[in-house]
């Protein structure tokens, strides 16, 4: 259950950003992302996966989440 | 002058200095080892970093009180920073990093000084807390003019369970002045890394929402420096470049930084950093609760400046956008003279660094528009997203070490065969003696200021002297001469 603080990159892309693994990668694919829904299943852009209840309404970023491995 | 390796070359070269290594070490060490290759876009396919470094190889590392009192907090002019523990930890460490500040030492600043609290076995055996509050009302007497006090802890705190934070909010009531406890005790963490991160929090915790609720007379243009620590002033350097621009610099963090800027930081509408190894975590932090955002940026040498001044005008209107264009027209001249003159003499040199912090990658740039090439890197104690920005600026086929052993240097300095090597001072007579040119990359060898655009006047005229002074023709040691010699005598015969 890693700490993520997710911001928005210079290109528009979202960075998922563990502190504790020094890990930066772009978000590839969220499942739900509306205006008033945001997160599920979450892809990064090296393959691996990470899964966050879906937060309503949808959160402003920079912001740190809490995400499961999926 | 020898050519530079191939891919496969630098490899066997790894796998060469490796093989003295027992099994398990050799094991633990390959990971750290690699050779640059653009194409990787993740630095953790290719290098470990930020591991343990393990007994019976010597590196060369600090610890977390290093990176606390040393790095971040130290070059806090107006606060006292108390190293709290024994001696030994702040008198050897004090005023080596030469972080240049304004103001009268001992009355308004203090960044030079040593308080420490001295500890005796019987601080260990009854604690030390009691000490510490006499201490602190004992530095608001003597120098009143202290703006605020931090409590840099040294191992033993950590070890007996010292509550360093009571003391401080007890001592902040006595003298209604931030004290500001910081749990950096050096057993923690793998390097001085996780000491900067601890400072970081403390800075979050302790200092930054001080004046949230006061007003603030701004501007659009407010920007702040983050992680310069003005090593032979170089933060002043920086700071007029931005300023020429039209922008308005409220606060150093922290080469001749004071609390007040510190506190005010919030304020600003951008952070610019520069080290993003110790301070990346508070920019992160003022993203996320004030919105401010942050950019990472490279004041060494003038295509690395120019592409800054230009990154960071993009965050304005177009009155800054211009001002930057004028700012790197008008200092062309100027560093096309640094260029002219000294090009000639250090093109096709080979420069090795190993350093901390920013460095191995940032200076890439300021070497390589004097014509040299840097063909190896490395950190003493970076993380893996410090590589993922180092491979982008490193050729490929370079060295890339992590944590390199004292062995491991040595060796690959003896098969790459470079013209210069920059890293820190315990390194530098182990290759003066062995005849290569050495800068001391830490502190500029007593040099600097290295940033800006006259600071790059600096570093080219110190890479120059080192390289091309005579001296080195003259320091093969004499019994390697006289081998020489022999040689000759018997061919002549």
């Amino acid at each position: 259950m890693p700490n993520v603080m997710i911001r928005i990159k210079d290109n528009g892309a979202l960075l998922f950003y563990i502190a504790k693994k020094d890990q930066e990668d772009e978000i590839a694919t969220v499942e739900k992302d509306t205006d008033n829904e945001w997160g599920g299943e979450v892809e990064l852009t090296d393959g691996s996966k990470y899964y966050i209840d879906p937060i309503t309404p949808k959160p402003s970023f920079p912001t740190t989440l809490r995400f499961k491995r999926a | 002058m020898s050519a530079n390796l191939t891919h496969e070359e630098t490899e066997a070269l790894i796998q060469e200095v490796l093989e003295v290594y027992p099994e398990k070490a050799k094991k633990d060490r390959a990971k750290h080892l690699a050779v640059n290759d653009q194409e990787v876009e993740q630095s953790k396919k290719c290098i470990t970093s930020n591991r343990k470094s393990l007994p019976g190889v010597m590196t060369i590392r600090g610890c977390a009180y290093a990176g606390s009192k040393g790095v971040v907090w130290g070059p806090i002019k107006d606060m006292i920073h108390i190293s709290h523990g024994p001696v030994g930890c702040g008198q050897y460490s004090r005023a080596g990093r030469r972080n240049y500040y304004v103001g009268t030492t001992g009355i308004n600043t203090f960044g030079t000084m040593n308080f420490t609290s001295d500890f005796q076995e019987k601080d260990i055996v009854f604690g030390g807390d009691k000490k510490l509050s006499k201490i602190m009302l004992e530095i608001e007497e003597l120098f009143p003019l202290n703006k605020g006090i931090t409590i840099q802890s040294e191992c033993p705190i950590g070890l007996i369970g010292d509550d360093i934070e009571a003391v401080a909010k007890q001592t902040t009531k006595a003298i209604e002045k931030p004290v500001v406890p910081v749990r950096c005790e050096g057993f923690r963490g793998v390097s001085q890394s996780l000491g900067h991160h601890i400072a970081n929090d403390a800075v979050r915790d302790w200092v930054l929402h001080n004046r949230d609720n006061d007003a603030f007379d701004g501007t659009p243009y407010d920007v702040t420096i983050i992680g310069d620590y003005n090593i032979g002033g170089d933060a002043w350097s920086s700071r007029t470049l931005l300023e020429e621009m039209g922008l308005r610099v409220i606060a150093q963090w922290s080469g001749d930084g004071t609390l007040a800027e510190m506190e005010n930081t919030p304020k600003a509408k951008l952070n610019l950093l520069h080290c993003y190894r110790s301070m990346n975590y508070i920019s992160r932090h003022m993203e996320e609760k004030y919105g401010i955002p942050w950019k990472e940026y490279n004041f060494f040498g003038p295509t690395k400046i120019a592409e800054s001044l230009r990154e960071i005008a993009a965050f304005f209107d177009d009155t800054i956008k211009e001002n930057a264009e004028k700012v790197i027209e008008k200092y062309k001249a100027e560093y096309q003279a640094v260029i002219d003159k000294y090009k000639p003499r250090l093109e096709g040199k080979r420069v090795m660094l190993y350093v901390g912090g920013l460095r191995p990658r940032h200076i890439i740039g300021a070497y390589e528009d004097l014509g040299m090439e840097v063909v190896g890197t490395g950190y003493e104690f970076a993380h893996n997203d410090d590589y993922d920005r180092t491979i982008k600026e490193m050729g490929n086929a370079t060295l890339i070490y992590d944590d390199v052993t004292g062995y491991e240097f040595e060796e690959f300095v003896k098969k790459v065969k470079p013209d210069l090597i920059g890293s820190g001072i315990k390194e530098k007579y182990i290759f003066q003696k062995m005849g290569i040119p050495f800068r001391q990359m830490h502190s500029w060898d007593y040099s600097g200021p290295y940033h800006g655009y006259d600071g790059f006047a600096i570093f080219a005229k110190d890479m120059d002297t080192t390289l091309n002074n005579p001296c080195w023709s003259k320091v093969k040691v004499p019994w390697l001469a006289e081998d020489e010699e022999d040689v000759s005598v018997a061919a002549s015969a």
